[in-house]
Formats: C-alpha cells, sequence, structure tokens
C-alpha cells in the first residue's frame, strides 16, 4: 500500500514538472516573438505579461479572478469529459446556453425573493447547459456518432437558437444585446469586491472553486466517478464489469454540460456590465476551457490553476498594449504551452528513464532468458 | 430556372472548400492520424496567400495570381502542418492536443502579423478572379450556367483534386500503402512499409489541401481575411465523417451540406423561400440540424480507420 503510494507522488510530480516546462517553453517562445517583432519593448512588454495583474494590486488581482471564473468551469467541463474518454468540443454551446438561460431567468422572474432569485438563474444556467451537453452524450451512447462532430453542430444550433430566441423575448433592439437582468438576480459580492477594489468580483469565484471540490470529490472518491474514469480508460472492459457504459455516458456530457452553463451564468450574472450580444460569433470560453483543461492535465485542481494562470497572463495581454503589442501574442504563448504539453510523455519519459533504469534492466534480463528458454 | 441556376453557383462557393478540406483530412485519418487540425491549417493558408495576394496584386492580376496564391497556400498548410506530423508521429503526442495547439496558434499569429505590420487586422484583396463566363463552355445549355458562369477557377481545381484523390486513393500503390496505415499498422510494417513515412505523407496532403481550402473559401466570398474561416475547418471534420472516409460520399457530403448553406446565406435571394414566414436563424440552424440527423441514421456502421489516432509504434505488440 505504501508503495503504491510513492508511486503516485512520482506520477504527480512528474506530471507537475511536464507542465512547468512546456509553461516556460511557451513563454520563452513568446519572448522570441516579442524580439522579433520589436527588439527594444521586448523585455519590457515581456515582464508585463509575466507581472499580468499583479501590476495593478489587489485591483489587477480581482480582475484576475473575474476572468478565471468562467473559464475555470469551462475547462472543468471539458477535462470532465476527457476523464470518459470524451471530447466535449461543445463547451462553447453549453456556456451560450447557460448564459442565455441565467438572463431569462434573470429578467423574467424578478418575482423571486432577493436572496433565491440569482441562485435559481444559477440552477437554469446549469440546467440549460446540461441539457445542451446531453444531445451529443445520447446520440454518442445510442447511436455512435462522433461526439466531436455532434458537438461542433450544437455550438452552432445553439447560437442561432439563443440568438433567435433573445430577439423574439428580452431584446434591446437599440443595443443589439439582451436588456438588463434585475437587481435581485446579480450574484452578491460578499464583500469581495472591497476587498479587491474590484467591482466585477463576486462569490462567482467562490462557486467555481466549489465545484473544483465537488468534482474532485465526484471523480476519486465516489465509485460513480471509478465508473466514469473506467468508461474512458476501457469501455469494452467497464461493460464486461457491469457498468452501464451508455448511461455514464450520456450523464458524464450532462455533467461537463451544466459546468460550462454554470459558468456561462457565472459570468453574465456578475453585474460587470457584460450582456449577451447578438452575434454570429462562438463564445471563446468554451475554447479558451479546452486550453485550459489540457493544461490542467484534466485534473480538478490543476483546472484551477491553469485557469488562474492563463487569466493572469491575459491580463498582461492588455497591459503589453502600452508597449504597441498586440494582446494575440498571449493566445500564441498558450498555444505554444499546450503544443509542448503534448510532449509530456515524451518528458514524463526522460525522467522515468533516469528512476527506472535499474529495476528496468532487471526485468529486461528476466524477458531474455524467459525468451531463451522458449526458444 | 434563374434560380436553380444561382443556387447552383452558390452552392459551388460553399461546397468545393469543404470538399477540398475534408478530402485532406482524409488523407490524414485514413494513414491513422486524426487532424483536428484542419481549422487552423486554412487560417494559416489562407492568411499567408491572401497576404501574397494583397503584396502582388499591383503587378499581376487574375487567374495567374489565384493560380500562384493557390500554390503558396497549398505550401503554407503543407509546412504548417509539418508541426501536427512531428508530434504525434515522431513525439507520439496526443493528437487531438496538438491539433488543438495549432488552432489556437493561426488565428492569433495571422492577426497579431496582420496588426503588426499594417495596424489592422483585415487583409483587403481586390476580386480580379470572378470568372463571368467561361468561353464555349458557358454557352452549353443546362451545364453551361451551373457550372461555368458566375465561377471561380477554383471550383476546376476542387473537382480537380476530387478525382485525383480517389484515383490516388484508391487505385494506387501509395494509396493502398495509406490505407494499410490507417487500419493495421503493424500489418504494414510487417511487409516492409515504413509506417512513420507514409503517415507523414498523409498528414503533409492533408496540410496542403487545407492550406488550399483556406483560400478557397475566402476569394469568392470575401473582398478581405478576417483571420477567420468561420468555422469551415471543424464542418469539413463534420464532412468526413458524413462521408465515411470514401472519397465519393465525401463529395456528395460536402455539396449535401454547400446545398444547406446556400439555403442558409442565400434564401431571400430565393423566391419561394423569401415569402415563408421564417426566421433568418432557421435557415441558419438547417444545415447543422440536417447533418445531426444525417449522422444519427449513418453513423451505426462505423467505418473510421482501425488504427485512427493511435501512435505507432514500431516495438508495441
Amino acid at each position: 500500500m505504501k508503495k503504491r503510494h510513492s508511486l503516485q507522488d512520482l506520477r504527480g510530480t512528474t506530471s507537475f514538472f511536464a507542465s512547468f516546462m512546456a509553461i516556460v517553453v511557451g513563454l520563452l517562445f513568446g519572448l522570441l516573438i516579442l524580439l522579433v517583432s520589436n527588439r527594444e519593448q521586448a523585455f519590457p512588454a515581456f515582464l508585463t505579461i509575466l507581472v499580468g495583474g499583479f501590476a495593478d494590486g489587489t485591483k489587477g488581482i480581482g480582475q484576475e479572478l473575474y476572468y478565471a471564473i468562467p473559464i475555470i468551469m469551462t475547462g472543468l467541463s471539458v477535462g470532465f469529459a476527457f476523464k470518459t474518454g470524451l471530447f466535449n468540443i461543445g463547451a462553447s454551446g453549453q456556456f451560450t446556453c447557460g448564459a442565455f438561460a441565467a438572463i431569462y431567468i434573470g429578467i423574467k422572474c424578478a418575482f423571486l425573493p432577493a436572496g433565491i432569485h440569482w441562485l435559481v438563474a444559477l440552477l437554469g444556467a446549469m440546467a440549460a447547459g446540461a441539457i445542451w451537453g446531453m444531445g451529443p452524450g445520447i446520440l454518442k451512447a445510442f447511436a455512435n456518432v462522433n461526439e466531436v462532430i455532434t458537438s461542433i453542430m450544437m455550438n452552432y444550433i445553439g447560437i442561432y437558437l439563443v440568438n433567435m430566441t433573445i430577439v423574439k423575448t428580452i431584446y434591446d433592439p437599440l443595443k443589439n444585446q439582451t436588456k438588463p437582468v434585475a437587481s435581485s438576480a446579480i450574484i452578491p459580492k460578499a464583500g469581495l469586491d472591497k476587498l479587491f477594489n474590484s467591482n466585477n468580483l463576486n462569490i462567482g469565484i467562490i462557486i467555481a472553486v466549489l465545484m473544483v471540490i465537488v468534482i474532485y470529490i465526484l471523480l476519486h472518491k465516489t465509485t460513480f466517478g471509478y465508473e466514469l474514469k473506467s468508461c474512458g480508460q476501457n469501455k469494452a472492459a467497464s461493460k464486461y464489469a457491469g457498468i452501464n457504459e451508455k448511461k455514464t455516458i450520456v450523464l458524464s456530457m450532462m455533467i461537463a454540460g451544466g459546468l460550462a452553463g454554470l459558468g456561462g451564468g457565472l459570468l453574465y450574472l456578475s453585474g460587470s456590465g457584460k450582456y449577451l450580444q447578438v452575434l454570429d460569433v462562438l463564445a471563446p470560453e468554451g475554447f479558451s476551457g479546452i486550453s485550459v483543461a489540457l493544461l490542467g492535465m484534466s485534473h480538478p485542481i490543476g483546472i484551477l490553476f491553469a485557469g488562474l494562470f492563463i487569466a493572469h497572463i491575459t491580463v498582461g495581454g492588455f497591459n503589453i498594449q502600452l508597449y504597441s503589442f498586440v494582446p494575440e501574442v498571449i493566445d500564441m504563448i498558450i498555444a505554444a504551452i499546450i503544443y509542448c504539453g503534448a510532449f509530456a510523455l515524451l518528458f514524463k519519459n526522460l525522467i522515468n528513464k533516469n528512476k527506472k533504469h535499474v529495476v528496468d534492466d532487471k526485468v529486461v534480463n528476466k524477458e531474455e532468458t524467459n525468451v531463451k528458454e522458449e526458444v | 430556372m434563374d434560380t436553380v441556376y444561382f443556387i447552383a453557383q452558390q452552392t459551388m462557393y460553399f461546397a468545393i472548400p469543404l470538399l477540398i478540406v475534408a478530402l485532406g483530412g482524409m488523407f490524414s485519418e485514413r494513414s491513422g492520424i486524426i487532424n483536428i487540425a484542419l481549422e487552423g491549417i486554412m487560417v494559416m493558408g489562407a492568411f499567408i496567400s491572401i497576404s501574397f495576394i494583397n503584396i502582388f496584386q499591383d503587378s499581376m492580376s487574375g487567374q495567374q495570381l489565384l493560380i500562384l496564391a493557390v500554390l503558396v497556400a497549398g505550401l503554407t498548410g503543407g509546412l504548417f502542418s509539418l508541426l501536427h506530423a512531428f508530434a504525434s508521429i515522431k513525439l507520439k503526442a496526443d493528437q487531438t492536443i496538438s491539433g488543438t495547439a495549432l488552432n489556437l496558434f493561426a488565428p492569433a499569429f495571422a492577426i497579431f502579423v496582420a496588426r503588426m505590420v499594417q495596424g489592422v487586422q483585415q487583409i483587403q484583396f481586390k476580386d480580379t478572379f470572378h470568372i463571368s463566363k467561361v468561353p464555349f463552355l458557358g454557352d452549353i445549355p443546362l451545364i453551361g450556367p451551373i457550372l461555368f458562369q458566375n465561377s471561380y477557377i477554383t471550383t476546376y481545381i476542387g473537382i480537380g483534386i476530387a478525382i485525383m484523390s480517389w484515383v490516388i486513393i484508391n487505385h494506387t500503390r501509395f494509396g493502398l500503402r495509406l490505407r494499410a496505415c490507417g487500419e493495421h499498422p503493424q500489418a504494414a510494417d510487417s511487409v516492409g512499409i515504413n509506417v512513420y513515412k507514409i503517415r507523414y505523407a498523409g498528414v503533409i496532403i492533408s496540410g496542403v489541401l487545407a492550406g488550399i481550402g483556406g483560400l478557397v473559401f475566402v476569394v469568392p466570398t470575401s473582398t478581405n481575411f478576417n483571420a477567420s474561416v468561420a468555422g469551415y475547418g471543424f464542418l469539413a471534420l463534420a464532412v468526413l465523417i458524413f462521408g465515411q472516409w470514401r472519397t465519393k460520399r465525401i463529395f456528395i457530403a460536402a455539396f449535401f451540406f454547400g446545398i444547406m448553406k446556400t439555403f442558409a446565406a442565400a434564401y431571400s435571394g430565393i423566391p419561394f423561400l423569401k415569402d415563408l414566414p421564417i426566421s433568418n436563424e432557421v435557415y441558419k440552424m438547417i444545415p447543422y440540424i440536417a447533418t445531426l440527423v444525417v449522422l444519427t441514421f449513418s453513423s451505426k456502421n462505423s467505418q473510421a480507420p482501425r488504427a485512427e489516432g493511435i501512435p505507432y509504434d514500431k516495438g508495441s505488440r
């Protein structure tokens, strides 16, 4: 038992180390791009990226947390589906549906008491996201349709459906966006706004962290989580072991959808002056979620930190405009980090090779003698 | 009859890029490598080739410039896809991850470079490529207006690529080897085929075609490039799966989707659709809903390449 534990620790540290290496390489790549485009300003700009929101003190940190909330949620969504062997590229559509449901309840159900209204709206967001995630889940489980394709289709159907419904129900034609939600639907700030001196921050960040913990417990401490993961590892074996793999797939996509939907609710009910606009553009938060999940190695705690890290350098990206750089350099850095993260296996093997060398040699020798005997 | 011609001509603009990119995806996937990076490669191909048009449009114009741009787009796509090939073949990385990285990188790169060089992210170009009527061929009744009027030379390039792909994948030694590597790489290796080389070839061909597809998508539908191909790379993936990884079916699937997309984009120009009391958004949804429905009924017996997505390791058994 003790031995197994130490092995797991080793695996944890090597994954962390691999992620860390990827981040370092990605940042160096960013520095290179800055150097190529403008040599004089490159180093101050690079420092600005590294410092991120910390440059503006508590206010900057508040801003980072505000950016981190939705991408942690979509990251959790994508990462959770990864654990079940599903690639939820549809977090974007689920996010939008969740956002719409939250805003709709926020406007139309103003009769609800103040303390409950926002909570109901968030639950509505979760439900809408879950329904949107359920579609690809059902199609995957019962008709064997590739979930990547169905999720992509659902993204587009979702955005057009939401646009259509907004125009018919809660439309502000002057600004081409939704009407503002009732003040009782805004997520309470609980003093966080004063603590961080940022009007955008509210207990959404606490909810996000809570969801991280819930998903961690669900995946690692429950039978259901074990079934989910085993379906991801080997569907046939799980079925043989008596796990209802169809139900597992549908539930996994629903939970993933619910998480992304909640992310949409958390962002658009934050009272930061952000409105859902009627544009034919997929929500970028859904795609950032893929980056967050990959960087966090699909582990809930990893996703939390990955979300915070990406929010951190995103704020840095805004600030480098002072040096007349374009913030898209951040996306290139993230892309480079993920690309290097794809080599994680290589990094891990390199590390493990050195550590396991002695053991491996013994095994190899044994195998060789076996082969000789067989011959 | 004019309406039919109008729909047919419009369909070409939407279907041809999907066809080219989906065929690209086919080469990669049937060699065993999932290429989710098609979207990013399209953006990259379109970006570099439209920039090429933007730079040289004062000294050249018309079909000569467009054909050169197609070559540039193909070259760019092929080079960019090498990143994906290197990660997924040489380093045996997760193919979805490196594909996602490429998708993220390409639009950011296009916006960054465009804004650093010219201040705005849109790259303008003059459309000197439109062919209002091909001599002689355009006068043939029925076929003339459908295929040879209001067209772009890229349409014929696309159809040429489709025919060539069909021949290559089904009737050449290379095609047979490529398919073998996607179905059972160990068996292919045992008869002396270099699986790594074939897979590199598959991914590079997909990159070349996706790069061309990016340009082909932008030229007929716009006069500037705004660092996006509107999700066409992902739609091409859908067409690929819809077409069950087979050339002929991909051809049908691309045109099915193209027609649906045409109804969505141009329904106001089609008299009987314009009069229906249906919201604009419903038309936009139709292509996607139709694809979902068709996939639901056609996916039970999926013919995906067996070894797709699994890195080939010579030592494994």
